[in-house]
């Protein structure tokens, strides 16, 4: 029997504000436990908590690009439950009224655009971490995460494949970076993913019984987990089995998802509305003024740079991939005659050194400026596109302009004719076999005898002119 | 002669005028709570009048708190801004000074950076706070010295103190009858004249109640009104800090060093703090007061209603038109009050699970069994109680029945008031149904323990300020008169009842033990 995979995701991001949600303690990763709290996030007794207007609109501009409609009026509610990762025992979170509502999120699947419907945004706190003895016999608890803010993005369950949702994941983080919300480390944990997945059979509209799976901590991960778990409840159904309502904890190790509790173990989270906030008022102005904040996104930059500068989808999805690999690809095809040899440099030969120096586009020793320059000394024929890798790569290294690279090192291509030709005249009269050979009609004999040319002039022959000088003076002779 | 019954004026005059210094004044009290407290029982624990402590209660040095909780300078960066622009928390008129120098107590549960705060509670033995509460630290930057910290009910869940995990608190005009509650420790320093003022809590009267029992006036401001920053919360959405004093003048100097907005309580309202002094002309010809018929049913002593309706007339004969007014819901309030409160508090105390600080029980077997213990042995009967009321309220399939109903009631006595205030400026009624009553008269009986709470619970559930001040005494037991005002009216609150006060000559009551005494000065 066929089946249909539905897959809905829940997706935490944590805002990257200045301080906590609700107290004044640093919001950063890494520090040694337990050294970023303060009475407030620790639930000391008679402690209060006060929103953090930062959270709030990092939180509303996240809603607006996600397609939400904001609610003008929305509050605050507490999920009560028992655990130590949670110093008040309930967590500051939003049930009924969360910030964003009916929003989507558009991804290119299949060649074709898809869209995924966001249920929700909401804002909520972070919880504590546990770090658990190998040997299972102590916990130690480091609260610095406590109150770190929380965005919580609630898909519909428009996702039918792993591939599907991992592209939803990384459309999510893409966003959301080019906003400035959140970094979206997922290795960090600033970005994580509870996945719901059921199958159905092919044409029936009720929803099979889905299984929840936690802890799949990397975009690669996302898709393996869910794939598994696809593959496993198609086999059982397919077996004549049923699927139970669990949640479930992918483990990377074994690579299979683990039985964390079933659905009867389900908390009872007695949600109310939290009574030490007041609720939250949005004028209209506010949330104009949130939206003005939110830069061009990455679907609407693919489509621009494939219209106005006439790259393949290909090359505008590569350079969207950041806000900022987008916006130097931009200022670089802004200065040079053709885009696409912007594009060709920035994906080729740049995106190699980024990798192979893990820095982030933002640390680039070269201005677009520079890069732009690079491209305008090739197209006026001032130096060769072999010789221009190594300038790119010496810009790279010392951040000098390529026109002062060129110059300290001799590098300018020789379009000088007369020097040019008696350059040749030596070749064609060292290498006789070569001259014949093109004589005799073998093409490639010619490039044999422009190698030389190369040779000679240490790559600085302007190839096109050598090109043609041989084969005429040989025609010629 | 000085002495804590004086008043806050006079003692600040006598300081003024050198007749007596703030370590007299502080030695005065410790002399009193030495002779009184063996058999009143109000302190939990003292405080000596050391510099050190001063200094850490008005949020000062590098021990005074945590980093960025420690003055209100350092405001939270980033606060909210759709709820800007609150009052200058030390924009306050007319009364600079007015407790420098002067001692008081504070309820138990209002926290005090380096000085235990337990909230009458096992569960919180020997916690000692990193922080202290916003309307402590006004206190201390005005320059009040701190006498020690008094006995409650648990939590402030309760009517009689005999809710503390450390001993009952006795009624200083009766020692085998309780001071009321849950600010019982509160009401009874006041009354034996062991401290000047005190603040306590009112979450459902615990401050009007005990005010009432113990001959005292006791004040709960409107919901909003004083910072909860540092009140160990019991029932977020109702409590209140508020003064006990002598007289309502008093009270009105006290709640002015007090109030204001505070960046730290994101429910303190953003509204002007007024002179509340400024309605204490005495002048009340042409002020609108209402009774409300529902105030008065037979549940109320005879004793009593003979003290408020003799109230009521001498207010008619100052000048005030008294009406009948109609709060039709009040007879929902309690139930009302009592699935609010406790989902409340269900919440607000689940936090104390022997984690992190207070009492941990010994040999739990693994994480669930120390929360089980700890707290079936941290916390008494009528908090257990209260958390499993409340727990039960908010369970998934009663929560609509339960607290959401109880919401929606909430919002109709919210009305009545609005209502009743249409045609009326201020509303009185008996503060309580009886006077005192015995220790351990209703303890095993808790339905008729919260019907003491039944002319207070509808203000708490409605935010209004209301005010408590002896009408007199029945069979030699005080009995309290109480005024509930407008949202944030509480200069009119005050000129009411500060002019009752002053026509009924009551004030400052004092107990049979506690006589005037004549003669040459301190």
């Amino acid at each position: 029997m066929a089946f249909e995979t539905v897959i809905g995701l829940e997706v935490h991001v944590e805002l990257g504000t200045k301080t906590k949600i609700f107290c004044n303690c640093a919001n950063e990763f890494g520090a040694a436990p337990n050294t970023r709290v303060c009475p407030v996030c620790l639930g000391s007794p008679g402690v209060l908590p006060v929103l953090n207007a930062e959270a709030l609109a990092l939180g509303i501009r996240a809603a607006l690009a996600l397609n939400c409609e904001v609610r003008a009026s929305s509050k605050f509610d507490r999920k009560n439950y028992f655990y130590p990762d949670s110093p008040k025992a309930y967590q500051i979170s939003q049930y009924d009224e969360p910030i964003g509502e009916r929003g989507y999120v558009e991804i290119v699947v299949g060649g074709g655009v898809k869209r995924i419907g966001v249920t929700r945004v909401h804002l909520e706190e972070d919880a504590g971490k546990l770090n658990h003895s190998p040997l299972g016999d102590y916990s130690l608890v480091d609260l610095n995460r406590v109150g770190v803010p929380l965005i919580e993005i609630v898909s519909e369950p428009d996702i039918r494949t792993p591939e599907e949702a991992r592209l939803y994941m990384e459309e999510v983080r893409s966003i959301l970076r080019y906003c400035n919300v959140s970094d979206c480390r997922m290795e960090e944990g600033s970005l994580r993913c509870d996945a719901n997945i059921s199958l159905r059979p092919a044409g029936q509209r009720a929803f099979g019984t889905k299984t929840e799976i936690k802890n799949m901590n990397s975009f690669r991960n996302v898709q393996r987990g869910l794939e598994y778990e696809q593959r496993r409840q198609a086999e059982a159904l397919a077996a004549g089995g049923e699927i139970r309502q669990q949640t479930l904890r992918w483990d990377e190790a074994s690579e299979r998802t683990i039985l964390m509790r079933s659905k009867e173990d389900a908390h009872d989270y007695r949600y109310f509305p939290e009574p030490d906030l007041a609720r939250v008022e949005l004028s209209a102005e506010y949330i104009a003024a949130r939206r003005a904040e939110i830069p061009e996104l990455p679907a609407d930059k693919r489509e621009r740079f494939v219209r106005q500068y006439g790259l393949p989808a290909y090359d505008a999805s590569v350079l969207t991939a950041s806000r900022a690999l987008a916006e130097y690809f931009d200022a670089v095809a802004a200065l040079v005659r053709d885009a696409k040899s912007a594009s060709n440099w920035i994906m080729g030969d740049l995106l190699a050194h980024l990798k192979v120096t893990g820095q982030e586009i933002e640390q680039v020793n070269m201005t677009p400026q520079q890069l732009a320059q690079l491209i305008g000394l090739i197209d006026d024929g001032t130096i060769s596109t072999r010789i221009a890798k190594t300038v790119l790569r010496d810009v790279l290294e010392q951040g000098k302009d390529p026109r002062v690279l060129i110059e300290e090192q001799g590098l300018a291509q020789i379009s000088d004719e007369a020097a040019l030709r008696a350059i040749a005249q030596r070749v064609i009269e060292a290498n006789p076999k070569s001259v014949e050979d093109y004589r005799a009609g073998k093409e490639k004999a010619l490039g044999a005898l422009v190698g030389q040319m190369m040779k000679e002039t240490k790559g600085k022959a302007n190839p096109q002119m050598v090109n043609r000088m041989i084969a005429d003076m040989i025609a010629g002779d | 002669m000085l002495d804590m019954y004086s008043g806050l004026r006079a003692l600040r005059a006598g300081l003024d005028a050198g007749r007596t210094s703030p370590g007299e004044l502080f030695a005065m009290c410790r002399n009193e709570i030495a002779r009184r407290d063996d058999g009143v029982k109000a302190f939990l624990t003292l405080v000596d009048d050391d510099p050190e402590t001063q200094r850490r209660l008005r949020g000062e040095g590098p021990d005074a708190g945590y980093a960025g909780y420690a003055a209100d300078g350092a405001a939270r960066e980033g606060e909210a801004e759709f709820a800007s622009d609150g009052t200058a928390p030390d924009g306050r008129s007319g009364s600079a000074g007015a407790l420098a120098g002067i001692p008081y107590a504070l309820k138990d549960n209002i926290c005090t950076a380096g000085i235990v705060t337990t909230c009458a509670s096992r569960i919180l033995a020997g916690y000692t706070p990193p922080h202290t509460a916003t309307a402590v630290r006004r206190l201390a930057q005005a320059g009040g010295r701190l006498l020690g910290k008094l006995n409650m009910d648990e939590f402030a869940m309760g009517s009689s103190t005999e809710n503390s995990a450390r001993f009952p608190t006795r009624n200083p005009w009766d020692l085998e009858r309780v001071p009321g509650g849950s600010s019982g420790g509160a009401a009874a320093a006041v009354a034996a004249g062991m401290a000047p003022y005190a603040l306590g809590s009112d979450t459902g009267g615990s401050i009007r109640q005990p005010a009432a029992y113990c001959g005292v006036v006791g004040l709960k401001p409107t919901y909003g009104r004083v910072s909860r920053f540092g009140l160990v919360a019991f029932a977020s959405s109702l409590d209140q800090i508020g003064p006990l004093t002598h007289s309502v003048a008093d009270a009105a100097l006290v709640l002015q060093q007090i109030a204001g907005h505070d960046p730290r309580d994101g429910t303190s309202a953003r509204v002007e703090t007024p002179d509340f002094s400024r309605g204490l002309t005495g002048d009340i010809s042409g002020l609108r007061i209402g009774v409300a018929r529902e105030y008065f049913s037979e549940g109320v002593d005879d004793g009593v209603r003979r003290k408020v309706e003799e109230a009521i007339a001498l207010l008619a004969k100052l000048g005030a038109r008294v009406r009948e007014v109609s709060l039709p819901h009040t007879r929902y309030a309690l139930s009302t009050y009592y699935l609010i409160a406790p989902a409340e508090a269900s919440s607000n105390l689940a936090r104390y699970d022997g984690v992190r600080y207070g009492y941990r029980a010994k040999d739990a077997d693994n994480l669930v069994d120390m929360y089980s213990k700890t707290r079936s042995e941290g916390f008494g009967a009528e908090v257990k109680r209260r958390i499993l009321i409340g727990t039960y309220a908010l369970s998934s399939g009663y929560y609509d029945a339960y607290y959401k109903r109880a919401q929606q009631v909430r919002t109709l006595i919210r009305r009545d008031f609005d209502e009743a205030f249409a045609d009326v400026d201020v509303i009185v009624s008996p503060t309580t149904p009886t006077t005192a009553f015995r220790l351990g008269e209703k303890v095993d009986d808790p339905l008729t323990m919260y019907m003491n709470d039944v002319c207070t619970i509808p203000v708490n559930l409605a935010g209004l300020p209301a005010i408590s001040v002896p009408c007199g005494l029945d069979r030699g037991l005080p009995v309290g008169l109480q005024f509930i005002g407008r949202m944030f009216d509480e200069v009119t609150l005050l000129g009411a009842a500060y002019v009752y006060e002053r026509a009924a000559g009551h004030s400052p009551l004092r107990p049979r033990f506690a006589p005037e005494v004549t003669g040459h000065g301190v």
